[in-house]
């Protein structure tokens, strides 16, 4: 196995490897096949993947009339086109009649890279957040995101599964590793200051808490795969504990894992909250790792907000 | 078709305008218009045409009925209740906060009610997707839309089109209500989306143009869809807005407006004699 990889890459791996076992799964895409990786699955399975050309709108309400006769659609595209273009029928198709529909949204965020600004997509889980009864998940690895898929299989209702263009580095030992929607994982702990991390932001998060601890400051890493519904009991608990809290991800920091940790925090557990993320700019062109920088998006920035998360406290 | 079953459709199509009527005098909202030029093909379909069960909605093999111009759940409400998904008492609590007849299709909280719609150009998308499912699963149900003509003015409806053709989904078949006329005026003049049939016919549509209150014409056509292989139908059914009521008939300002008491008893009146 690789050391890295990219969360879209798995994605299309987790339905290949899971299309024998779940024969309702019907996988949609919008001429990115080749982008989201769901032309694994076709490969495989070419009987059960329908293109939908450059329509999303269309796909998204074509999957919900497929979930009401039993199947399991999977309509694939871009975060930006899916959750972005096709919003209106999330909402209306699939979310408020709450039909059995996985949305798969790959390149999401500036990890994209090159493309640009308007495939960018740092909205998303915002956008998601605001829909009655819809789950949002946001994987942190390559394990996570097989995981993540099979669970969303198995769950009752619309799922939007978030993934990333960039590789990210595997976080997780197969063996003892597990997935339940809606659980927060703690990967290290700490006393000083709750790292909340969500998707390509995980790994940043924990090369963050190293750094910190190079100064003293003992850093709790909570890796927050399910955005909604939102392990309130874990993070309340982490700022019990620590008194200080960062949040991590690579989305704009309005309306999404920050802003949900500011709001749970806010009416539970008044905790001083800093969040890391794209400080509600669009994106633009450039390699990734500059990008990457120039947005803020580094174990750094992570590490120096946690510092000043420490300095407020009382 | 025989004179017996003519007049049986005749009636339900009456009861279905009665209905409308009701439900949308007692909520004082609601769409009486575009609900009265579908009551013929809703009386066909709910009454001759589609493999149903009413006491068992939810039976995986039945045909489906997408009302993908959703704000004409009336005519739909009054189908269902007079086909039996649940009694027609329920007709006057639409559009109320204690009923479960929403405003627009709700599949969730309606027995019969086989998606959500009411946001325009998103039910035949959908349609599509239980077509395709019939397809793959070898399931034999056919798959029924009604559109509105305003309602192909949303992009969706080409991008669902392109899709049901390109999959040959020959179990779907989908009528548009052509009536002329939108919220804003007729649909000439508001964004003119004619011709809407060579429209079809360039997607690759098996097209027939009929005139939507005659029992003949739609079973005409409905069968001639059902012939077709390889392709989708799409009926163009010519309608009267408004159809039976006479002062609703042809205007526009009885597309979303509840009649006042004097104008719903004369309506009622009107609709009550053609049954006799």
């Amino acid at each position: 196995m690789a050391d890295k990889i990219a969360t879209r890459q798995a994605y299309g791996d987790a339905l290949a490897a899971l299309g024998d076992k779940y024969k309702d799964l019907v996988v949609l895409d919008a001429d990115l096949a080749e982008a989201t990786k769901t032309g694994v699955f076709k490969k495989k399975f070419p009987e059960r993947h329908f293109d939908c050309g450059i329509a999303e709108g269309n796909m998204v309400s074509v999957a919900a009339g497929l979930a009401t006769t039993g199947k399991i659609p999977f309509a694939s595209s871009f975060a930006m086109f899916a959750a972005g273009r096709a919003f209106e029928q999330i909402r209306n198709s699939v979310g408020y009649p709450h039909l059995n529909v996985k949305i798969g949204a790959t390149h999401a965020g500036i990890t994209v890279g090159e493309d640009g600004a308007t495939h960018q997509c740092n909205e998303d889980i915002a956008l998601m957040r605001t829909i009655p009864g819809m789950v949002i998940i946001n994987p942190a690895d390559g394990l996570e995101t097989f995981a993540a898929v099979e669970a969303a299989i198995n769950y009752k209702g619309p799922v939007y599964l978030r993934f990333g263009r960039a590789a990210v580095p595997y976080l997780y030992d197969e063996k003892t590793y597990k997935f339940e929607i809606g659980k927060g994982i703690t990967l290290a702990e700490g006393k000083d200051v709750t790292i909340v991390a969500t998707g390509y932001m995980v790994h940043l998060a924990l090369e963050a808490r190293e750094l910190l601890k190079a100064e003293g400051i003992d850093a709790e890493v909570i890796n927050i795969h399910t955005i909604k519904p939102l392990d309130e009991e874990l993070i309340i608990n982490s700022a019990k504990k620590t008194g200080a809290v960062v949040t991590a991800e690579e989305h704009n920091v309005i309306g999404g894992l920050g802003g949900a940790v500011c709001e749970v925090l806010s009416e539970k557990h008044p905790t001083p909250v800093l969040r890391v993320g794209v400080e509600d700019k669009f994106g633009k062109s450039g390699k990734v790792p500059v990008l990457l920088e120039e947005y803020g998006l580094t174990a750094a920035n992570i590490a120096a907000k946690a510092k000043a998360a420490v300095a407020l406290k009382k | 078709m025989d004179n017996s079953t003519k007049k049986s459709l005749q009636t339900a199509a009456a009861k279905i305008r009665l209905g409308i009527l009701e439900e949308v005098f007692s909520a004082s909202s609601g769409h009486p218009g575009g609900s009265l030029s579908i009551a013929d093909i809703l009386s066909y379909l709910f009454f001759k045409e589609m493999r149903i069960d009413p006491k068992n909605p939810e039976w995986a093999d039945r045909d489906r009925f997408v009302l993908s111009k959703g704000h004409t759940a009336p005519a739909l409400y009054a189908a269902l209740a007079n086909r039996g998904y649940f009694d027609v008492s329920e007709l006057k609590g639409f559009r109320n906060a204690q009923s479960f007849l929403q405003g627009h299709p709700d599949m969730k909280h309606t027995p019969g009610v086989d998606m959500t719609t009411g946001s325009l150009g998103l039910g035949i998308s959908a349609a599509c997707g239980m077509a395709l499912s019939g397809k793959i699963s070898d399931k034999d149900y056919r798959v029924y839309a009604v559109l509105g003509d305003g309602e192909t003015e949303e992009g969706q409806v080409w991008e669902a089109a392109m899709f049901a053709a390109h999959y040959k989904l020959d179990n779907l078949c989908i009528f548009v209500d052509f009536n002329g006329l939108q919220i804003d005026g007729p649909i000439v003049d508001v964004i003119d989306p004619t011709p809407i049939d060579k429209k079809f016919e360039a997607f690759n549509w098996n097209v027939v143009t009929i005139d939507a209150h005659n029992f003949d014409e739609i079973e005409a056509a409905v069968e001639a869809a059902k012939a077709c292989k390889g392709k989708p139908t799409a009926i163009i059914a010519k309608s009267v807005k408004g159809k039976g009521v006479s002062f609703m008939e042809n205007k526009v300002g009885w597309h979303g407006k509840a009649p006042n008491a004097e104008e719903y008893e004369q309506a009622v009146a009107e609709i009550t004699a053609s049954m006799q």
